[in-house]
């Protein structure tokens, strides 16, 4: 199943038919989940109305969570198989990484001030996600720093690879270190600490943002396999 | 917002933003390489076939295989 939907012919075939499906999926979510996280949800005891910048900033969280160890096996892939489309997919999930680290970092630094009285601490939770942010940087610019791009993309492939040990680092950073951040409260073994009212609007924008990214990122992928038809063209041309 | 206002919104904004713009980005790369492939293939070059992305049955990488 996996291999046979590594031929980018075959894969852009299932892409197109789940593209529309997956925009749909994407917009009722969200806007469901905007709904639930602005109007229809109470403010928390503690935090007050700031309680809803949780619905973006933890979501977000886990996207970049997801998308660097979604990012890791296209890498593995394209190492041990080479799979072109692997490749593809990462050079397309990348940038979408970074976007959420980036949206992670600034909301909870948005959080942070008037919880904790300060945008920033250089605590476990919050410098591993930093360093997450700059793994996906790296990536994006180790991909593009090759004349040869099967070079660059093996150099990307494999620091990919070595990055997501800092994966479980963020998970476990607030069990493993003192920090202002606080524990775990969803995705824990005993259950979630928080109240369902509160849990709906997290799991719609959660799942928003997966069929976001997934649609977001096929059309990346789209895009790219064009560019590279284009660019075989012109070489083609100039070579007669 | 009970005074979290200056938070609240732009934390919902930055969001907004990054989803917006790579939605819009990635669209935008999409119709312009399609434009390119088109123009190419208008002035002969390549196998008139339609681009990889509406074509299930094409090759949109260079397979290895033979091109005119």
């Amino acid at each position: 199943m996996f291999h046979r939907f590594a031929n980018p012919a075959r894969f852009m075939a299932l892409a197109n038919i789940l593209s529309p499906w997956l925009t749909v999926a994407a917009t009722g979510l969200l806007v469901a989940g905007l709904y639930f996280g602005l109007l229809a949800s109470p403010p928390d005891y503690q935090q007050g109305e700031t309680v809803r910048i949780m619905y973006v900033h933890v979501p977000a969280a886990w996207m970049a969570l997801f998308v660097y160890v979604a990012l890791a096996g296209a890498g593995g892939a394209f190492l041990i198989w080479r799979h072109p489309l692997a490749d593809v997919f990462a050079q397309a999930a990348a940038p979408l990484g970074a976007g959420f680290t980036a949206a992670a970092l600034i909301t909870g630094s948005l959080w942070g001030k008037p919880m904790w009285g300060t945008w920033w601490v250089w605590d476990a939770r919050l410098t591993s996600m930093l360093i997450l942010f700059l793994l996906y940087l790296g990536y994006i610019a180790l991909a593009n720093a090759f004349d040869n791009r099967e070079r660059g993309a093996r150099a990307a492939a494999l620091l990919a690879l070595v990055g997501v040990i800092n994966v479980p680092i963020i998970k476990f950073s607030v069990d493993w270190w003192n920090t202002l951040h606080q524990p775990a409260s969803v995705l824990k073994i005993d259950g979630p600490a928080i109240d369902p009212s509160m849990l709906l609007p997290l799991f719609l924008m959660a799942g928003g943002m997966k069929a976001y990214f997934l649609a977001v990122v096929i059309l990346r992928m789209r895009a790219r396999l064009l560019a590279r038809r284009v660019r075989a063209l012109r070489l083609a041309a100039v070579g007669g | 917002m009970g005074g979290y206002s200056a938070f609240v919104w732009p934390a919902y904004g930055v969001v907004a933003l990054v989803m917006v713009g790579f939605w819009l980005a990635a669209w935008r790369d999409l119709r312009r390489h399609r434009d390119e492939l088109a123009a190419l293939e208008a002035a002969g070059l390549g196998r008139r076939r339609p681009a990889p992305d509406t074509a299930p049955n094409s090759a949109p990488r260079n397979t290895g295989e033979a091109r005119p």
